[in-house]
């Protein structure tokens, strides 16, 4: 039996729509017994969300004022000590799993592995390298224990209609005082989460300033489409940082994505390259993103975007 | 003293179209440039924009790597590094072994500040840092985009999936870089000869007692799989139509 430990991220109650992935990936792994583990203030809402994953075999759930909100810091040796006996321990390729996980990893003295697309076994596992230009296949010796983040893109969620037993479990260990939450700053918006999005449209430096890049929105909402944008636009203040897609921002797979005035960096590229369907708009026939698109139109962005906007 | 202890990584340019081997055994590296990963060169700007703001009095620029990470040591310490460590190895280094070698740096050198780059552009970790302070028992400010010393404190903007977080650390801490945390400087001329002049120690890895032998196998590389080749549209009608074909709109 291969025991593997799930790392939940959650917000407001909410389970993050990466732990059905994370489960998905920890399921495909031979003769899986799955735990998630919900470190939470009351985590209630989270652990029964876990606990309906289909797959899950048992939620452990940890309530402290202090594990809210999440911080690596505080998370950390708490984690290291409900891993114990665990073969394998996943977290999302989110901020939160990447922030924290890693420290997870030492702790235990374990190496990790980043950004896993699939479990080949146990201790053999497929990764992206070099921004998505190379696929490793790496393993790992057996009887140790590994961390590894899930990149979320790259597995479908685990169904629901599970009936795992939620245990509440208290992990007695010191919690540093050194790291302090001072506050988050959300653009809300009523766009379907980035991540999650069957649908995104993104806008790119051609678009020429932030009043420009507002022009993508009348067709997001004819897509119902969530908004990204390239690190080119975000970088100029166009839009903000939490829209970046690619290597370093998120990386997606939606069913339709739509690239308006992006060139496509090798870095942009890797973020979609799941996408199922990618439509490029740029008025440079010679950019690198008509090479993945699926459907290409070359033209000024600034007038075709109305007219689709219209047609749909 | 006050000090600032910056972690330089020597990788394939960003601008490189990277290509595995036909063997599968790596990617190809002959006459490809080599640079500093361009988050470690955040990383240095943002050490040298503290020192000048006088809440430092030291940048220490450290590589773990072969011989020739010295070129990037060399450009750090063009840059405006005061000094430079090569910990020097000529075999593959994982994130953990690098956080033990960054840790006996620490205790060497008791920097106030660590900052590294959030992840190398070619292994695509991200995990150095959040180890390091792991194992020294300190802070960690993950994807900084802005960094703020007040006293033994650092406030610091992180880049995180809903937006922007801010939180606080007691120092000594690590931080790593994210892509807007600043732009780094380029280097003049002249401070390319003063750099020559700077030291640069060389200290080889099997002397630090670290158990450097990689537990991570890799058994192969192969490319991506290509996406079919898409289709051309003329204009705004046809693209919809063609969304339509696809029972995308």
């Amino acid at each position: 039996m291969n025991r593997i430990l799930v790392v939940a991220e959650h917000a407001g109650g909410k389970l993050n729509a990466a732990v059905a992935k994370c489960v998905a990936c920890a399921v495909s792994i031979p003769d899986a017994d799955v735990t998630v583990a919900v470190l939470a203030a009351d985590g209630a809402e989270a652990a029964a969300s876990a606990a309906g994953i289909k797959g899950v075999a048992r939620v452990l759930l940890v309530q402290n004022p202090a594990n809210e909100p999440a911080l690596a810091a505080i998370l950390a040796p708490q984690l290291a000590k409900l891993a114990e006996g665990h073969d394998v321990v996943l977290g999302p390729s989110t901020t939160f799993g990447k922030d924290l996980m890693p420290r997870v990893a030492a702790l235990l003295g374990a190496p990790q592995l980043s950004d896993i697309m699939a479990a080949e076994s146990a201790t053999r596992f497929r990764r992206p390298v070099y921004a998505g230009n190379a696929i490793a296949t790496v393993e790992l010796p057996a009887g140790k224990p590994v961390v590894a983040t899930v990149r979320v893109a790259s597995f479908q969620p685990a169904p629901g209609g599970g009936s795992a037993a939620v245990e509440k479990r208290a992990v007695d260990v010191a919690l540093p005082k050194h790291t302090r939450f001072v506050s988050v700053s959300a653009a809300r918006t009523d766009r379907p989460d980035l991540q999650t999005a069957a649908r995104v449209i993104s806008g790119g430096r051609a678009l020429g300033s932030a009043e420009n890049f507002k022009l993508i929105q009348g067709l997001a909402d004819k897509l119902g489409a969530a908004i990204g944008a390239s690190r080119a636009a975000v970088d100029a203040g166009y839009a903000p940082n939490e829209l970046q897609v690619g290597q370093t921002g998120k990386i997606i797979a939606p069913e339709l994505y739509v690239a308006i005035g992006i060139s496509g960096a090798i870095q942009h590229l890797t973020g979609i390259k799941d996408a199922r369907t990618i439509v490029a708009i740029n008025k440079d026939s010679e950019a690198p993103i008509f090479e993945v698109a699926d459907i290409g139109l070359v033209g000024d962005l600034f007038s075709l975007v109305p007219e689709i906007e219209k047609l749909l | 003293m006050r000090k600032i202890l910056v972690g330089i990584k020597r990788v394939i340019d960003y601008n490189v179209r990277v290509r595995v081997r036909p063997d599968g055994s790596g990617v190809v590296t002959e006459g490809v440039k080599m640079s500093a990963n361009p988050f470690d060169s955040i990383a240095l700007e943002e050490a040298l924009r503290v020192k000048e703001r006088g809440e430092a009095d030291e940048v220490v620029a450290a590589s773990v790597g072969p011989t020739e990470s010295q070129q990037q040591l060399r450009d750090a310490l063009a840059m405006g590094a005061d000094r430079a460590i090569l910990v020097k190895t000529d075999g593959n280094v994982e994130p953990p072994v690098v956080a033990r070698v960054l840790q006996k740096l620490v205790e060497r050198e008791t920097p106030r500040l660590v900052i590294l780059g959030k992840q190398a552009i070619d292994d695509d970790c991200n995990q150095t840092g959040q180890m390091l302070a792991a194992l020294w028992d300190r802070p960690q400010a993950t994807f900084a985009s802005k960094l703020e010393l007040q006293g033994e404190v650092a406030r610091v903007t992180r880049e995180v999936d809903a937006g922007l977080e801010t939180i606080e650390v007691d120092l000594p801490a690590v931080i790593t870089t994210d892509l807007r945390l600043n732009e780094p400087r380029y280097i003049k001329l002249p401070d390319i000869m003063k750099a020559k002049k700077k030291p640069l120690d060389i200290i080889e890895l099997a002397s630090l007692g670290i158990d450097a032998a990689p537990l991570v196998k890799t058994l192969k590389l192969e490319p991506p799989p290509q996406r079919q080749k898409g289709i051309m549209v003329k204009d705004a009608a046809e693209l919809v139509a063609a969304l339509k074909q696809r029972g995308l709109a």
